[in-house]
């Protein structure tokens, strides 16, 4: 079945079993592997990506086929022109990754928070974030990056 | 894993939706969220021949307080609830709490309270939610629409009256007046298990500070959510007080009938049932400004 | 001369990962990641059955599948030799597929292969198998009675695996039996899963040269190399090991999977590319597990609360196989730190190993080898015993501290610990945590009937394994190595055989490299994980990197710098005895002003060396002398809600001495990541099998990870204690909260539940146990 979805900002026209999930279309059909597959019960959020601006959804929940017309954001579309996203600064400066494999997941699910809540608290991220499993850091991290990035934004004027 | 392979129909209205699924039968399931179909799917515990997608279907997209009605159309998303504006409101307390502990932030995104109904999940948050609250949910069938009651819509784990080639359009709430809050409190063992034990409450009170009506549900107490009516009962027309709550939870204990499994045994849940009931009923008056 | 910026040294400076853009940028390589042309998916069949003779297996209905190329069975790979595989621990083997019978459920039956996932999973249901149900042993005590022998396959027919004993047996029995105060209790330390977030797999492709292209996750790719090599009989310059990104090890990534070999074995037969990934729930039920050790702990003590003797017997439970990747010589890997921080006179630690219808494993789950096991044994062990003897927990532990003066001090069970303040370690951490406010506050609320827990752990854990007369894994000793070569211009490149799977090896092997030479370490490129590049290396796991291959990087580079020396003395024009290393360059004995930095040196190493061997480049293989001894003190404050039984962490403070810090940022996140874990292991995780041998925590819906929701704010703080023979005093730190963190925990909420005198109750500490616990105990006390 042909689906055409816009991923960060390109088209893409694959043809895929009706089947075949959102994530591994975006790792095999697409060739973009920043967004990982880490459970089979859509509890760690490893595949996190926004759909249509600022809906996070689990793409390894999604059928590829009900992508079609959507446009689609994954990590690699975070930076642009060479530039790190406030995000991926702030995960970096505030060292919230370790093995990097919930890190895609978490900086797309961080983004979709500051779209819908462009300052929120430790409380507040901890919530958002709960979705996402992560076995390295502890979170505590994460949270400071999340932070990090709010503020950023905020001195920037932009809500990214 | 890999689900097994099924044919993906997408409709773009209701009328084609339902065509779909009257032509298929009980070998179509409808895809809205997807968030309980799609993992069902992955394990093969389910393989529908046919998925009907109804994520595209504009007119069923809506999230409604209209007079006396708050429509929640089925593919209305959790989070849509969540986010709503007017979700801070303390009639919709009740709601306000549940929209928050469904599942996980992200899963809440795309699953939907009409599609958490039909899968009747025995430990699910909706259906508990929509008993206390009354709910009723608007069914189309062969001989057109027809709307169902919450106590009757729930027939057993993951069975409801949408039968075989139907489809459920949306879910109505009633809208509560002034003196009207809720509370749904639910022990899970970590963000995104399914409950432990959950109950939901929506109290209204009358001008002298009488309780004038209850919901008092559970879920993860039985094959389906259950109404403590006994609770409902002991609640109304009586002045709230630490003893009438204690009442009120007691009997949710008794009424409670939970499997054992991994999240707790039966005594466990049972005690789990009436403190959070009374928890519940607790944060509900609270919320109305009662001091107990 | 140049105008450099003055070298102000790499080490203690938390400079932000070298390794971190690729990731953030979700341009990290991990095996999933890797696709080659014309690769074909394998997916596995598996055993519903806990234990059951296979009577058939008909694959023709699964070769029918459209897609699917070929399905291997346990009798395919015996005809070729390989149907079995040894364990790491060399003492046992391991089926690859099964061979006739199945021995836990979810066990490996046969391997499919095909063009896409979707038909290698179609294939794989399509294979049709039939069981002939044996009787379950279901747990370690049942298998002692040898009713069901669960290995014919073995010599000594019996479900017993092997007795480990150290210490002095008599003299320990003679002790308590002497001692005025005793406690004896049953602690369980149940069985867990690691669960890093990637999952196993690999790619296997045999090229064009015939040599074995491998990419796995494996936390030691050496190992695997040479271990392949034995088992498949292809000559090891023929096969090529690398492990790429990897999305977690825990120690989960140690051990040889079936998986691997059967995907090798399709690889060769089908002349392509093979790859298998598997999913979590394979994971949670076939891979590595830990824990599982049944302990009964007796410690004896004067009336005045001075240890006496501590004696330990544990029943451990391995599963079908004795697939736990200890080292040869300690089947029951470093218990024997089970006396903890403490000067016992006296001990005698013994370990009975027994197989069970589950999965096959024990060592992981940054256990350090069973020292998580051992430590949170005494340190519960000595929780209940001062109790017993109406002390507080930091008294008791006070009076029977190993004292600095005492160090390095020989344990009673064979180690001889490096250093250690734990009297500051404590009173650090005491005092930071506000110790007496938080007792009256307890004082307070238990008047008023509320639950208040402030649990400690001060334990001392064993890595750095370690020194060749003792340690060996498959008889290969556990060395490490580096290699480090200086390009002209400065900067340099590291490789190690270690493999970091989070750790951030990237950046702090770059860092001593650049602390020893006086570079930058942001042009000090690391590489680990590809076997044909990096030096013969044993990997990372139980926090062995830094004493070991962290102390190789050290060594080599002081060889770099001896190398250097000889240039410098050329550039100097003086002789190589007047220069000295100093302020991070060579300069001329008592004329300061007169040096040349390493970046000089460097580039007249390859332009100008004079007589002297031309480039800049040395490798070192450290054979440590001793393990290292990380310590520390854990404190955790708990509020139990009565009714629901939740143990709430409102506070939690980890101070560590782990050392010299290399990176104060990553000794942090492994901090926070470790206590994580503990966390879990205290409040949540439990791998679970019925009666019947049918596993319960197959996926992460009943297997539980705490969310950023659950998972309590951490405090942290160091004291430093350098080790006295590492060669920058590191001591490594990733496994340290896990070993320290869960009794902490649960001697929190048991001091919550002193008042009720309730002595001990095995984790994880559900709500419902904790409820339970209250209600039984107020129950009693309304009879009496």
């Amino acid at each position: 079945m042909k689906v055409n979805v816009q991923v960060n900002g390109v088209p893409y026209e694959r043809d895929v079993e009706p089947r075949t999930l959102l994530a591994y279309f975006l790792r095999e059909a697409c060739g973009l592997t920043g967004t990982h597959v880490g459970c089979d019960t859509s509890s760690c959020g490893c595949c996190v990506v926004v759909m249509d601006g600022s809906r996070a959804v689990k793409s390894c929940t999604l059928f590829a086929v009900q992508a079609d017309g959507h446009a689609l954001l994954t990590v690699e579309g975070l930076a642009e022109g060479g530039k790190l996203h406030p995000l991926q600064q702030g995960f970096w400066d505030q060292h919230g990754l370790q093995c990097g494999y919930c890190t895609p997941g978490m900086l797309l699910a961080s983004y979709a928070l500051l779209k819908h809540n462009p300052n929120p608290n430790e409380t507040e991220i901890r919530e958002a974030l709960a979705g996402n499993l992560c076995r390295c850091t502890g979170y505590q991290n994460i949270v400071k990056a999340v932070q990090q990035a709010a503020r950023s934004n905020a001195n920037a004027g932009t809500s990214q | 894993m890999i689900p097994a392979a099924f044919e993906y129909l997408r409709a773009h209205s209701t009328d084609e939706a339902f065509t779909h699924l009257q032509q298929h039968g009980g070998e179509a399931r409808v895809l809205a969220g997807g968030q309980s179909l799609i993992p069902a799917m992955r394990f093969r515990l389910a393989r529908p021949a046919v998925l009907v997608d109804i994520n595209g279907i504009e007119e069923l997209n809506f999230l409604r307080p209209r007079s006396g009605v708050l429509a929640i159309g089925a593919i209305a998303r959790d989070s849509d609830i969540e986010r709503a504006a007017w979700i801070g409101e303390r009639r919709w307390s009740l709601l306000h709490d549940a929209s928050r502990m469904v599942a996980d932030p992200v899963v809440r995104q795309m699953g939907t309270v009409v599609g958490s109904l039909c899968h009747n999940d025995p430990a699910g948050d909706w259906t508990a939610v929509a008993l206390a609250a009354r709910a009723e949910v608007v069914v189309r069938g062969k001989s057109g629409q027809r709307t169902v009651a919450v106590d009757d819509f729930l027939v057993d784990s993951f069975t409801t009256r949408v039968g075989e080639g139907e489809l459920a359009l949306e879910v109505r709430f009633p809208v509560p007046d002034e003196r009207t809050a809720g509370s749904y409190q639910k022990v899970e063992r970590k963000v995104g298990d399914f409950a432990t034990a959950a109950g939901a409450v929506q109290v209204s009170l009358n001008v002298d500070g009488t309780i004038r009506g209850a919901g008092v549900t559970l879920s993860a107490a039985g094959p389906c959510a259950i109404r403590v009516e006994e609770a409902e009962r002991l609640l109304t027309g009586q002045k709230p007080s630490v003893e009438l709550l204690r009442a009120a939870a007691d009997a949710a204990s008794r009424r409670s009938s939970p499997q054992a499994d991994l999240r707790g045994s039966v005594e466990y849940k049972k005690n789990l049932a009436g403190v959070l009931v009374a928890r519940g009923l607790a944060q509900a008056l609270q919320r109305l400004g009662v001091r107990l | 001369m140049s105008t450099e910026v003055k070298h102000e040294g790499s080490l203690g400076v938390a400079m932000k990962r070298k390794e971190d853009p690729r990731f953030i940028q979700g341009k990290g390589r991990y095996v999933d990641d890797i696709s080659l042309p014309s690769m074909l998916y394998m997916a596995l069949v598996r055993s519903p059955y806990p234990h059951a003779e296979i009577t058939s297996i008909d694959i023709s209905q699964a070769l029918k599948v459209p897609g699917v190329k070929a399905v291997i069975t346990g009798k395919d790979l015996d005809a070729a030799g390989l149907g079995w595989l040894p364990t790491f621990h060399g003492l046992d083997k391991q089926m690859v597929l099964a061979l006739g019978k199945v021995l836990f459920q979810y066990q490996e039956v046969a391997a499919v292969f095909a063009e896409t996932r979707g038909a290698a999973a179609d294939g794989a249901e399509a294979v049709e198998v039939e069981y002939k149900p044996l009787p379950v042993v279901a747990d370690p005590f049942a298998a002692k009675a040898d009713k069901v022998i669960l290995r014919p396959d073995r010599e000594r027919k019996t479900n017993h695996i092997y007795h480990w004993e150290v210490g002095d047996k008599d003299g320990t029995a003679r002790a308590l039996a002497a001692s005025p105060k005793r406690i004896k209790q049953r602690i369980w330390f149940q069985r867990c899963h690691p669960a890093p977030l990637e999952p196993c797999g690999c790619v296997a492709q045999f090229d064009t040269m015939g040599r074995l292209q491998f990419y796995v996750t494996s936390q030691a790719p050496h190992v695997y190399r040479t271990a392949l090599a034995i088992v498949t009989g292809i000559p090891e310059d023929k096969i090529h090991v690398i492990s790429p990104d990897i999305g977690g090890g825990f120690g989960n990534k140690v051990p040889v999977y079936p998986g691997y070999v059967c995907a090798i074995v399709g690889a060769l037969k089908l002349a392509r590319p093979v790859k298998w990934i598997e999913t979590r729930t394979e994971n949670l039920t076939s891979t590595g597990f830990a824990r599982d050790y049944h302990m009964d702990v007796e410690i004896g003590a004067t009336a005045e609360g001075r240890v006496t003797a501590l004696h330990v017997a544990t029943t451990a439970d391995h599963g079908a196989f004795d697939a736990a990747a200890d080292p040869t010589k300690y089947p029951a890997g470093m218990f024997g730190v089970v006396t903890g921080s403490y000067d016992f006179p006296v001990a005698h630690a013994e370990v009975d190993a027994y197989f069970t219808n589950k999965a096959p494993g024990g060592i992981a789950y940054r256990c350090s080898f069973r020292v998580t096991e051992a430590s949170f044994a005494i340190e519960r062990a000595m929780d209940i015993l001062a109790d017993e003897l109406n002390m507080t927990a930091a008294d008791l532990r006070r009076k029977n501290f190993i004292r600095k003066e005492q160090f390095p001090y020989p344990s009673p069970l064979g180690f001889t610990y490096d250093s250690g303040d734990y009297q500051k370690t404590l009173d650090t951490a005491l005092e930071k945590i506000g110790y007496n406010d938080l007792l009256k506050e307890q004082a307070a609320k238990r008047a008023r009937g509320e639950l208040m827990g402030i649990g400690i752990s001060t334990f001392t854990e064993v890595v750095g394994a370690g020194p060749s007369k003792h340690f060996d894994i498959l008889g290969i000793k556990m060395f490490d190595s580096a290699e480090i070569r200086i390009h002209p211009t400065g900067a340099g490149i590291v490789r190690a055989g270690t493999k970091s799977q989070g750790q951030g090896h990237e950046t702090t092997w770059a860092q001593i490299v650049a602390e020893e030479l006086g570079l930058d370490p942001q042009n000090i490129m690391v590489e680990e994980g590809d076997t044909d590049t990096a030096p013969y290396g044993l990997g990372t796991y139980a926090s062995r990197s830094t004493p070991v291959a962290g102390a190789a990087i050290a060594m080599a580079a002081r060889r770099v710098r001896e190398k250097a020396r000889k240039v410098a003395a050329h550039l100097l024009e003086v002789a190589e005895a007047d220069v000295e290393w100093k302020e991070y360059k060579f300069q001329v004995r008592g004329v300061p002003a007169k040096s040349v930095t390493m970046k000089e040196v460097a580039f007249a190493a390859y332009t100008n060396m004079a007589q002297n061997e031309p480039g800049l480049e040395a490798s070192y293989y450290y054979d440590p002398p001793n393990m290292t001894f990380p310590n520390g003190t854990y404190v955790a404050v708990v509020d139990i809600d009565r009714e629901t039984g939740e143990s709430k962490v409102r506070k939690f403070l980890a101070v560590d001495d782990c050392g010299t810090i290399i990176n104060p940022l990553i000794v942090e996140g492994q901090i926070h990541g470790g206590l994580t874990e503990g966390f879990a292991m205290a409040f949540m995780q439990e791998i679970q099998y019925d009666s019947e041998g049918n596993h319960l925590n197959t996926n992460f819906t009943d297997y539980l990870v705490p969310t950023s929701q659950e998972t309590p704010h951490w405090e942290t703080a160091q004291t430093v204690t350098p080790s006295p023979h590492h060669p920058i005093g590191a001591k490594g730190v990733g496994e340290s909260p896990n070993v320290g963190s869960p009794a902490a925990f649960v001697n929190a909420v048991m001091d919550a539940l002193s008042p009720l005198g309730v002595r001990h109750i095995d984790m994880p500490l559900t709500r419902e146990k904790v409820w339970r616990a209250i209600r039984d105990a107020e129950a009693k006390k309304k009879q009496l």
